[in-house]
């Protein structure tokens, strides 16, 4: 097999779906170019969503209001359980309802600018549009974000900008906005529009004549493969991040159906973009399962220190103010703690690197109240931050209200993902990916509470409009055939992997090859890459893949409800997926948001962005199984907001 | 610390189940109830057995994904989720007795893990506000009373977990059902489907009582 690193490139990959014209014209115009179907028709269509949180939610519910048949899936026991729910933040919204000076155009501009130069103008103005009609569906669905006394919406500001544009339900906008997205989606159950399938997880996709048709499920309760056939397929899966073990994702989350989709042909675009967020809370020890992110909004009121001199181990309150730095406040005095994320978890590393960690190992740094409990009282603390508070001192038995919480840098989302055009269809036609699952609006790093708004504008409102479009040019008369030589390929793929699975009878457990990759991951692709460490990483992949198919042990049959097979069948996209994920950071020798290539700094240690070799979308083509990708570059033009070095100073 | 463990087997819905015993070592306490399961699971698998199952999904408390009967208790001896649960709330040399829900509406699928589609159900049958996608007036036309947003995010909040059907002695689900209920009716935007979500409903002075309640 030739070397990985190897890699050819292809074919430009064009976006051709962007209308010209203004920026501002450009979604206005292409839902009017896009073409309709007929609503009497519709129902004739059935269209395939695969995952239930805010996009998948969304995006089901949308179509079947619009009178799609829509057969929708998900893993969980319930569409309600989709990782949206642990979304804590908020959701930003151009509303400018503070009259702060906020616009469309800003949270356009703050966007294209957060993401560092490295998203599509186009789909990051339509995703400002759109801001403003989330909330007002959101409210109308009975979302209870927070209000003031006078009966209107209250808002909050987030890291990254200077406006307060973050609309908010306690710590728990995620799981509001997900139940608004599931009782809609419920209701279009109830009436017949949705088919649901709870349990049941994606393990291939169908191209059929170089269309996507339909996909090969396994029923996670009984253990059967099935087959479920349709005119287009959306993806909306989530992200990647497990990939490391360790992260702020669910247990369960995973690549496997973008993966599967990228085997097939999807392009898979800015794999090596993932954040990691500033403020989880530390990991304990060995058994660790996951990390458990604290909000970036306690960076509005909290103060990040570390003791001023190394190896201090005094307990907080014993070390006096004057022995304390405020790193982020010293450094960024504008912003302060509010630095975008990958600025604020690189300082958290950095002063850890130095030795002025706190807490266990020394892998964390403190996030400190005092100051806001003296200034607005405990009462007014609690008010914002009481739930969160109680999770921190439920998992590390401390009180925050007296001890300083102490945070560090974990995985928490990726903006890589399946590549997309203006319509979210990925190259494969009839393929659509949608929310975290696709790379478009978040360029090299997202802005806190950017996230849910992609997710629901996604489902809500761009792919409902656009998916028309592609159904209405591609009448699909025919129905698939069970016996077409694509749809046996499929499932016969599927079903041997999973034989082998059980078969192999080996000495090591799903979850210890997962924590290994994942560490060699955190290690190597982790907040700092370089050239020498991420060689090193694409040597060891292979290492580990080939001692998977050797000693992997897998107790049970796949006919029953059988937890390690499920864990064991990501593992293995997941060993495919870092490899990837790797050479594209190998392969982006410059830094650019979550992505810190230690070669590309300026003298004094921030990173440099590379536009004249880097100003583009990397789009991965697959060819084989530890077998050299071929790189299709999407270039990309700034006309409205012109690349500037980020300085938050 | 070292426990002893006394879990719930059951292979499939059909196959009756029984209580296995299990020994735990070197349980820190700093582990979640869940990480304590995963280790106890390792060593199952890797002595070739089939790994206890439960659900289990975002461990932040939020999903509702997991569902154990610990000692007895839904979520056991704290009050909060199962895998918000610390092992400090164990002593050395604790026996743990872990049970999946027991309620007739959530089947036991296996081991620990039951069928909770009836909450769905529950949800299908009105707990929304018909609201189609595009169809919102601007979100500040309809200004909603502090105390009544309040009101009404707390019993949003609800996870959907379905302690409160495991943990009533009837089984009964009339607080997850009446969460939703006084979410969706004390709000505006849920008033035209009051009448038809539920056959009855507080009047509207029981409900301003609660809300001014401290």
């Amino acid at each position: 097999m030739p070397d990985y690193t190897q890699y050819a490139t292809g074919e430009p990959v064009v976006d051709t779906k962007a209308p010209e014209g203004p920026v501002n014209e450009r979604w206005d115009t292409r839902r009017f170019q896009a073409k309709l179907v007929n609503p009497a028709n519709r129902r004739k269509h059935t269209v395939i969503v695969v995952g239930t949180g805010l996009a998948g939610g969304a995006a089901g519910a949308t179509l079947a209001e619009q009178g799609y048949h829509v057969v929708q899936f998900c893993f969980q026991d319930s569409p309600r359980r989709a990782h949206s729910v642990a979304a804590q933040g908020g959701i930003n919204a151009a509303k400018n309802y503070r009259n702060d000076g906020d616009s469309i155009h800003r949270l356009f501009y703050d966007t294209v600018k957060g993401g560092d130069f490295r998203a599509r103008e186009s789909n990051v103005h339509r995703l400002a549009q759109i801001s403003v009609e989330i909330i007002d569906q959101c409210v109308a669905q009975g979302v209870p974000f927070a209000r003031e006394y006078g009966g209107l919406l209250d808002n909050r500001s987030f890291g990254g900008v200077q406006v307060s544009r973050t609309f908010y339900a306690r710590g728990q906008t995620g799981q509001q906005l997900l139940l608004g997205a599931y009782q809609a989606l419920s209701r279009q159950i109830a009436s017949g529009g949705v088919e649901l399938h709870a349990r049941t997880e994606m393990l291939d996709l169908i191209v059929v004549d170089g269309k996507a048709r339909g996909i090969v499920t396994r029923d996670l309760v009984t253990g059967k493969i099935d087959t479920y056939f349709a005119d287009a397929v959306v993806l909306a899966t989530g992200g990647y991040g497990n990939v490391f073990y360790l992260s702020t994702n669910a247990m369960n989350s995973n690549a496997t159906a973008i993966w599967r989709a990228h085997r097939r042909g999807a392009y898979m675009a800015n794999p090596c973009f993932t954040q990691i967020h500033p403020t989880c809370i530390p990991r304990t020890g060995d058994h660790q399962s996951k990390l458990t992110l604290m909000s970036e909004s306690l960076r509005n009121d909290g103060r990040i220190w570390v003791p001023k001199a190394k190896g201090d181990d005094r307990p907080a309150d014993k070390i006096p103010e004057d022995e304390r730095d405020y790193y982020l406040e010293r450094i960024y005095p504008a912003f302060g703690n509010l630095v975008p994320r990958d600025i604020a978890s690189r300082a958290a590393k950095n002063v850890c690197d130095e030795g002025r960690g706190v807490g266990p190992g020394g892998q964390g740094v403190y996030l400190d109240f005092a100051e806001a409990i003296q200034r607005m009282g405990r009462k007014a603390v609690e008010a914002k931050y009481g739930n969160l508070f109680d999770m921190y001192q439920r998992i590390t038995d401390e009180d925050p209200y007296t001890v300083p919480m102490r945070i560090y840098p974990a995985v928490h989302y990726t903006m890589g993902g399946l590549w997309v055009d203006y319509d979210l269809q990925t190259t494969i036609p009839g393929l659509f990916a949608i929310g975290e699952a696709n790379f478009s609006d978040h360029g090299a790093n997202r802005l806190g509470a950017s996230a849910l708004m992609q997710g629901l504008a996604d489902g809500y409102f761009v792919l409902p409009s656009t998916i028309n479009d592609y159904l209405a040019r591609n009448p699909h008369t025919d129905t698939v055939d069970a016996a077409h030589p694509a749809v046996a390929e499929a499932v016969a793929e599927t079903e041997d992997r999973i034989n082998l699975l059980l078969s192999v009878d080996g000495d090591r457990t799903p979850d210890s090859f997962h924590r290994e990759i994942g560490e060699l991951m955190w290690e190597y692709c982790g907040m700092a890459r370089t050239d020498d460490g991420l060689r090193k990483a694409l040597a060891r992949i292979p290492e580990i893949r080939e001692e998977f198919w050797r000693r992997i042990k897998v107790p049970g049959t796949g006919e029953q409800f059988n937890q390690s097979l499920e864990k064991a069948n990501r593992i293995v996209d997941y060993l495919e997926l870092a490899e990837l994920m790797c050479l594209d950071a190998l392969h982006r020798a410059e830094s650019c948001g979550g992505h810190f290539r230690e070669e590309s700094q300026t003298p004094d240690g921030e990173a440099e962005r590379r536009d004249e070799e880097f100003s583009y979308a990397a789009a991965w083509e697959f060819t084989a199984t530890g077998g050299a990708p071929v790189l299709h570059k999407e270039d990309l033009v700034f006309e409205y907001v012109h690349p500037t070095q980020r300085s938050y100073a | 610390m070292k426990l002893t463990l006394r879990v719930w087997r059951q292979q499939n819905p059909e196959t009756p189940g029984a209580m296995a015993t299990y020994e735990v070592d070197n349980i820190s306490a700093d582990m979640s109830f869940l990480e304590m399961l995963d280790t106890l699971n390792e060593e199952l698998t890797l002595a070739g057995d089939e790994p206890v199952a439960f659900d289990h999904d975002c461990r932040e408390g939020i999903c509702g994904a997991c569902s154990l009967v610990i000692n007895g208790d839904a979520h056991g001896p704290e009050r909060t989720t199962t895998c918000q649960l610390h092992m400090r709330s164990f002593a050395d040399g604790d026996t743990i007795d872990i049970e999946p829900w027991r309620a007739s509406a959530f089947p036991v699928i296996k081991d620990l893990v039951v069928d909770r589609s009836s909450f769905d159900r529950i949800i299908q049958s009105g707990g929304y506000i018909s609201a189609p996608t595009g169809t919102a007036p601007d979100a500040h036309a309809t200004p909603v009373p502090k105390p009544d947003a309040d009101f009404a995010f707390e019993h949003a909040e609800c996870i959907g977990c379905g302690a409160c059907v495991a943990a009533c002695p009837n089984g009964s689900a009339m607080l997850f059902t009446s969460a939703k209920v006084n979410h969706l009716n004390v709000l505006p935007q849920g008033a035209p489907e009051r009448e038809t979500r539920s056959w009855t409903w507080w009047p509207r002075w029981t409900r301003r009582a609660l809300a001014a309640a401290p």
